[in-house]
């Protein structure tokens, strides 16, 4: 059954880290990602970040869906970029090196290609990270992660609700779904898409109501097991900092100063070799 | 002299949503150690008791508190919910829904979680509670991944995970079937003897309850306790049956075969309770005057399995080869465990799941060529839970949509709904919200809604799962007059008193095969597949058979019959 967190467990150093390490140098990661637009720094990201993915032992094939996804939106952005802002790069990097031209406005010129080639590398720096992110942590340890980093627990524990009961959802929703079909709701395609919608309504009335008879009991089994007892809680799946914690973090803290730190000596988020 | 833990004295209780209070001159004291069942029929108040005794009320459900109720020396009403749940822990009913943790050993931990206990300490306590249910190999399971005991295993951990003093068990056998039940009666009979704690059982089975001694009973009805005795004196009266409680079967047979039960002989359990050589004459003499009972003969093939399998995507066979044939007009049960395979069974004769070709077929036509929508004008398919049914405000609507869905002109469409609705006894109620209904009664409107499409066969999962023995009986009766208009009824259930009772035929389902096609007195009186299919042997069965009765299929047989006429009296 498909899950918004797709958690492979394998054995790897990158799964031996807590949540609350992997979801710090996630942050951490992705500003210095984001912030930067320096081309030697973000290859150096995206070297980094593909070298973890492998250390991790994901297989490519286990999140080829959300590669295929990325890679797809990121060929569409640039073509965007392309086609609304064809002389972006000239306008960052201020100067105009002419290759060809394809029609009209759509001059391509260094500058722009190499505002691309930014543009990709900053995809390769933060995606493989982020599926690393999404693939090597338990979803419990997810929740206990959020807690940790600050997140109020009742909200953290909301995230891991919501976690638990997303399969039993799905699986309500295709009985009654199925029931209901039973009884002539057609939600197949061949009814038209007003109808559909009108179909999935009368769905989502049962649905809820049950939920709603579910939420009074978990709601109660919950205050029965003393939950809210105190200001804090601990976790079960908070698992204690090891050494490789405390190293992961300073180094992704390390890439973060860097970033900053490039982006005082370019004078600006932009490396320039055109200058 | 034992301390008492729990004491009510004069209690009573009003939710602020209703007019009448629900509990009345509650006097109750409950000894540490002691182990004790609350029975009654639904309504009689006894959940309501469990959340005044659990601090669910006056905490989460508010209402007006008279008299006195004590945990300790204390007055729950100055304590805090936190406070009485240290005291007393709670299994809920529905262990799947009361299941918080995303794996089994989260949800053991939750409340040390709460409490602010230390990694460490936390994962060994969690290690020592799960073995104490025998559920430590499934610690990193997710609930999805459990049966239906082992999730209340699950939730019986969490709270022995938390060194509790009293357990409240409420109902904890409604949604397992008969061999997992049996093993939770074992269970807490095992964790009692070990831990010391009180044990306080709220259920309506009292038989599966009596499998291992508790030392009281505490009948109620209409928020009343009516009897608060040892289970040999209450046996030995006639207050369950005049309360809406199933007595023991073996209780029962006795009494029809004129047999005056009396506490020294000890009737709690069908292995304790002395018979005399008299008494076993006298129900051998009950069994050969009893009418034989004669078998429907079997009707023309309504729909064949023809080696039936099913594999879902994940690689898991669900069945194997099944071949079954059901008759027209006939009245069966599908049983066994969770897992069994029945439900997916179900599920492709509806078409909610696909079959290969030329293995089901509905009077001879191949049903792989049927979409859902077009089998349902043969097929009826009711849900377990009516609520995951139920779309409509209004019960006519809700009725209707069937047919509006198939363009019945509208003429046609009232007048065939009234009809359903005469049939379920709703056409008062025609008119009325869905959401005024009980559960029942929302049970029957379901049924009509698949009725009004006038199928030949009707399958209803589990139907009558969490009722008590009024609404049970309500139910069934209801589909037996159904049965006998003609419609042929298929029960999905593991409730064994349905299919003895009500079924001329069980096929029992186990892994995925299908173990036995028989009467269901046949199939209790093998232990082979009882342990096969998850069932238990009828404690009729075992009473047949110490009373020397020669034929105990056929003295399980009479007895029903004679037991139906009884109360259909």
């Amino acid at each position: 059954m498909t899950n918004i967190f797709n958690y492979i467990d394998r054995q790897s150093p990158v799964h031996r880290l807590t949540g609350a390490t992997k979801l710090i140098c996630l942050i951490f990661w992705t500003f210095a990602a984001m912030s930067s637009y320096d081309t030697r720094f973000l290859a150096l990201l995206a070297v980094l970040s593909v070298f973890l993915f492998t250390l991790s032992r994901l297989r490519l094939r286990d999140v080829s869906f959300m590669i295929g996804f990325t890679v797809v939106f990121m060929l569409l952005n640039n073509i965007l970029i392309f086609v609304f802002s064809p002389e972006h790069g000239v306008a960052i990097y201020g100067t105009r090196h002419v290759l060809f031209t394809i029609v009209g406005r759509y001059i391509v010129t260094r500058e722009q290609l190499f505002f691309h080639l930014n543009l990709i590398l900053k995809y390769f720096a933060t995606i493989p990270f982020v599926l690393l992110f999404v693939s090597t942590t338990n979803p419990s340890e997810f929740a206990a992660s959020l807690n940790r980093v600050g997140v109020n627990y009742k909200i953290a524990y909301a995230v891991a609700l919501a976690l638990r009961y997303i399969p039993d959802i799905q699986h309500e929703y295709r009985d009654i779904s199925l029931s209901l079909q039973a009884r002539g709701v057609e939600l197949s395609r061949k009814e038209s898409v007003i109808k559909r919608l009108k179909s999935a309504a009368t769905v989502l009335i049962p649905l809820i109501l049950s939920s709603l008879d579910r939420i009074e009991i978990i709601s109660n089994a919950m205050e029965l097991r003393s939950f809210g007892k105190h200001k804090k809680r601990t976790w079960y799946m908070g698992y204690p900092f090891t050494r490789s914690d405390f190293l992961a973090i300073i180094i992704s803290l390390l890439l973060l100063l860097g970033s900053v730190f490039l982006t005082v000596v370019n004078k600006g988020r932009f490396y320039n070799p055109f200058l | 002299m034992k301390q008492p833990i729990i004491s009510f004295e004069h209690f009573g209780f009003k939710y602020n949503a209703q007019v009448e209070p629900t509990l009345f001159d509650i006097n109750l004291t409950i000894y540490e150690g002691e182990k004790i069942l609350i029975a009654g029929p639904s309504g009689c108040g006894k959940s309501t008791l469990a959340h005044c005794i659990n601090g669910l009320i006056p905490f989460s459900y508010k209402g007006k508190m008279t008299g006195s109720l004590r945990l300790g020396s204390r007055e729950t009403k100055d304590m805090s919910l936190f406070e009485i749940s240290k005291t007393v822990g709670t299994v809920l009913q529905d262990s799947d829904a009361q299941f918080i943790g995303l794996t089994v050993a989260e949800d053991i931990a939750f409340v040390l979680e709460n409490d602010m206990v230390s990694f460490d300490d936390m994962h060994n306590r969690v290690k020592t509670a799960a073995q104490t249910v025998d559920i430590a190999n499934h610690l990193k399971n997710a609930p999805q991944e459990l049966s239906g005991g082992q999730k209340q295993r699950v939730s019986l951990a969490g709270v022995l995970v938390d060194n509790i003093r009293v357990l409240l068990f409420d109902e904890p056998l409604a949604n397992l079937d008969p061999a997992a039940g049996k093993q939770t009666i074992e269970l807490l009979d095992k964790i009692r003897n070990k831990t010391n704690s009180t044990v306080i059982i709220i259920e309506h089975r009292l038989e599966d309850v009596l499998h291992r001694d508790v030392d009281r009973i505490i009948l109620m009805n209409d928020g009343r306790i009516l009897a608060d005795m040892r289970p040999d004196e209450l046996l030995s009266t006639n207050l369950l049956r005049a309360n809406g409680i199933r007595e023991p079967l073996y209780i029962t047979a006795l009494k029809y075969a004129g047999i005056d039960i009396r506490p020294e002989m000890f009737p709690r359990n069908i292995s304790s309770i002395r018979l005399s050589e008299e008494d076993k004459k006298k129900l051998q003499g009950w069994y050969e005057n009893a009418p034989p009972s004669n078998p429907k003969p079997p009707g023309d093939v309504l729909l064949s399995a023809r080696d039936v399998s099913f594999t879902y995507p994940n690689n898991v066979t669900a069945l194997h080869n099944i071949r079954i044939e059901i008759t027209k007009g006939e009245m069966m049960s599908i049983v066994g465990s969770n897992g069994a395979g029945k439900s997916t069974f179900a599920k492709l004769i509806c078409g909610f799941e696909r079959h290969s070709e030329d293995s089901l077929f509905l009077s001879g036509m191949d049903l792989s060529q049927y979409s859902i929508k077009e089998r349902a004008d043969h097929i009826g398919y009711v849900m377990q839970n009516p609520n995951q049914m139920l779309s409509k405000t209004m019960i006519f609507d809700e009725v209707a949509l069937g047919l509006k869905y198939r363009k019945v002109p509208e003429a046609e469409v009232k007048n065939r709904v009234e009809f359903a609705l005469k049939i379920c006894g709703l056409y008062p109620f025609r008119n009325w919200p869905v959401s005024a209904l009980s559960y029942g009664q929302k049970k029957r409107v379901t049924i009509a809604s698949i009725l009004v499409l006038d199928p030949e066969i009707i399958i209803l999962d589990e139907p009558t799962a969490g009722q008590d023995f009024k609404h049970y009986t309500e139910i069934m009766e209801f589909l037996t007059e159904l049965n006998q208009r003609g419609v042929t009824v298929v029960l999905i259930t593991h409730d064994m008193h349905l299919m003895l009772e009500y079924c001329s035929r069980a096929a029992a389902f186990s892994g995925g095969h299908l173990v036995a096609d028989d009467t269901p007195a046949n199939i209790l009186s093998q232990p082979d597949t009882i342990s096969k299919a998850s069932l238990k042997e009828t404690s009729l069965f075992t009473l047949a058979v110490r009373c020397g009765i020669a034929d105990p299929e056929a003295f399980i047989s009479r007895f029903i019959e004679n037991d139906r006429r009884e109360r259909s009296r």
